[in-house]
């Protein structure tokens, strides 16, 4: 859908689809891990066909996660390098957050709190993949002390990791226009301007 | 089983206390090691009981048969040459399931009943529920259960909770030629290793004593030792066994915290929204790039 011709182009097709890969494996992950976490949640495993299968389907959706995002993190890696502008912008974020954007200094394609989310899930993905690997024990036998320290890391980066991914999600429903960036690509030139100037210049060459 | 479940103390991934008020007798096994002869009587007994049949295996060379404990070996015999006093001791202990009355598998279990303690201090795995993570072997201070690779369940000792429920003594009790295996009141099997123990202190054996380990809240299968200051001795039985300190962290307070932690975030994030508002474009910008529109298109 193109609604206006002079849209800006932010996400290719193939760059949406890679995204969705990550997010829906991530949003099932979330689900059956959730399940195992804590009682609470157990009735989950119910969305996967009943306990045992939420158990020998969770680690295989956490391959197709580690390897999407590792797709995902070769993508944009080279756009997430942290920058004195960036490290000015996370200086200031409390303005941001508060709701007044004004004197935020001007952020190339992605701010500095979209390099930080980027690349602290960069780390728990790392994590997440190490220590799920030590405790997936249908195919594998560590040594019981690896099995201990994997059991903890990965509940916690777990934890740490659905946090970080609510955040993101807020700030994508928060900031208005974000959305369809991940849906079909495009945002407006005025929402390029406003949250992304730097990069609004370097595309528009104004 | 309506009767049975009113004597569950404790079950897995459960949050709310299981039934309270009848009080039944805390049992225990006790295994003298140092009357025991190394026969396998109980290990035969376990098998026939428990209808369980492992794959014949090789010999490796030593008495140790089967090697390990398995899906469908509940206890084994483990035996250990070694030099005490200039004397060659030969020991022999029968291993398994411990019973303890705070059972790290039960901790680290996630599925709800699939393992529970009875009043009586049994531990024991319903496999009904049980969904093969393997997390009661993280939780194990004793490397005690394992996960069938037919079918993917944990098994280990059941302490025959089929034959105690109705007033019999384990299999491997029942079958033990020397009394090795004594069952009965925990208390009753205390003070029966006392008397144990005294005799073996009165053959040389000081350091002889009870095997009841306090890290884990005590155990519903005891050993008598004649080196209890050494229980490594034994093919490395734990000197001081608890559940891990990394299991207690994973399965401790940490959850409920962080789970309320994420009720914050989503909580925040509603919050946030209905009272700063959204962040849309300015009206500004957009007339900005309304006039450049018009200024080009001229």
């Amino acid at each position: 859908m193109i609604r206006d011709p002079k849209d800006l182009q932010r996400y290719n097709a193939s760059e949406r689809a890679n995204h969705w890969v990550v997010g829906i494996s991530f949003i099932l992950l979330a689900l059956s891990g959730l399940a195992f976490f804590h009682p609470a949640f157990f009735p989950l495993t119910q969305l996967f066909g009943g306990p045992v299968w939420a158990r020998i389907i969770h680690p295989f959706l956490g391959m197709l996660m580690a390897l999407s995002f590792l797709g995902l993190y070769f993508r944009f890696k080279h756009l997430n390098k942290m920058t004195p502008a960036d490290k000015e912008w996370l200086a200031k974020a409390k303005n941001m957050v508060d709701g007044n954007d004004h004197d935020m200094p001007e952020q190339g394609k992605y701010n500095g709190g979209q390099k930080v989310m980027f690349w602290a899930l960069a780390v728990c993905m790392l994590l997440m993949s190490v220590s799920g690997i030590l405790i997936w024990r249908a195919y594998f036998g560590f040594d019981i002390s690896l099995v201990r320290m994997g059991a903890v890391i990965h509940a916690a980066a777990g934890a740490v990791m659905i946090g970080l991914i609510m955040v993101h999600v807020y700030a994508a429903i928060w900031v208005k226009g974000t959305i369809r960036a991940m849906w079909y690509g495009t945002v407006t030139r005025a929402w390029a301007k406003q949250h992304h100037r730097g990069w609004y210049r370097q595309v528009t060459g104004k | 089983m309506a009767l049975q479940s009113l004597d569950i103390k404790q079950r897995s991934a459960t949050t709310t206390p299981s039934t309270q008020v009848r009080h039944t007798v805390e049992i225990a096994k006790l295994i003298d090691v140092s009357t025991c002869i190394g026969c396998k009587a109980c290990t035969a007994a376990c098998i026939e009981w428990n209808d369980i049949r492992g794959d014949v295996g090789n010999c490796v060379g030593v008495y140790d048969n089967p090697v390990d404990l398995s899906a469908d070996a509940w206890t084994v015999m483990r035996f250990t040459e070694t030099e005490q006093n200039n004397k060659l001791e030969w020991l022999i202990r029968k291993d398994g399931c411990m019973h303890c009355s705070d059972p790290g598998c039960l901790k680290a279990c996630p599925s709800p009943g699939a393992i529970i303690q009875y009043s009586n201090g049994i531990v024991d795995f319903h496999q009904e529920s049980c969904i093969g993570c393997g997390y009661c072997v993280t939780g194990c201070p004793f490397n005690v259960p394992r996960i069938s690779q037919k079918d993917s369940k944990a098994y280990k000792c059941t302490l025959c909770s089929d034959r105690v429920a109705v007033n019999q003594a384990p299999a491997c009790a029942k079958a033990c030629p020397t009394g090795a295996i004594q069952f009965g009141a925990k208390e009753d099997m205390k003070d029966y290793a006392e008397k144990r123990i005294a005799d073996l202190k009165e053959r040389g054996y000081d350091k002889a004593g009870l095997y009841d380990p306090e890290g884990v809240g005590g155990t519903h299968v005891m050993y008598v030792l004649h080196h209890a200051d050494q229980p490594n001795l034994y093919a490395g039985l734990p000197a001081n066994p608890s559940i891990s300190p990394l299991v207690s962290l994973w399965k401790g307070f940490t959850k409920p915290l962080a789970t309320l932690a994420l009720a914050g975030v989503a909580l925040g994030s509603l919050f946030h929204y209905v009272t700063k508002g959204p962040n849309e474009v300015s009206k500004e910008i957009e007339d900005e790039i309304e006039r450049e529109d018009k200024e080009e298109a001229k």
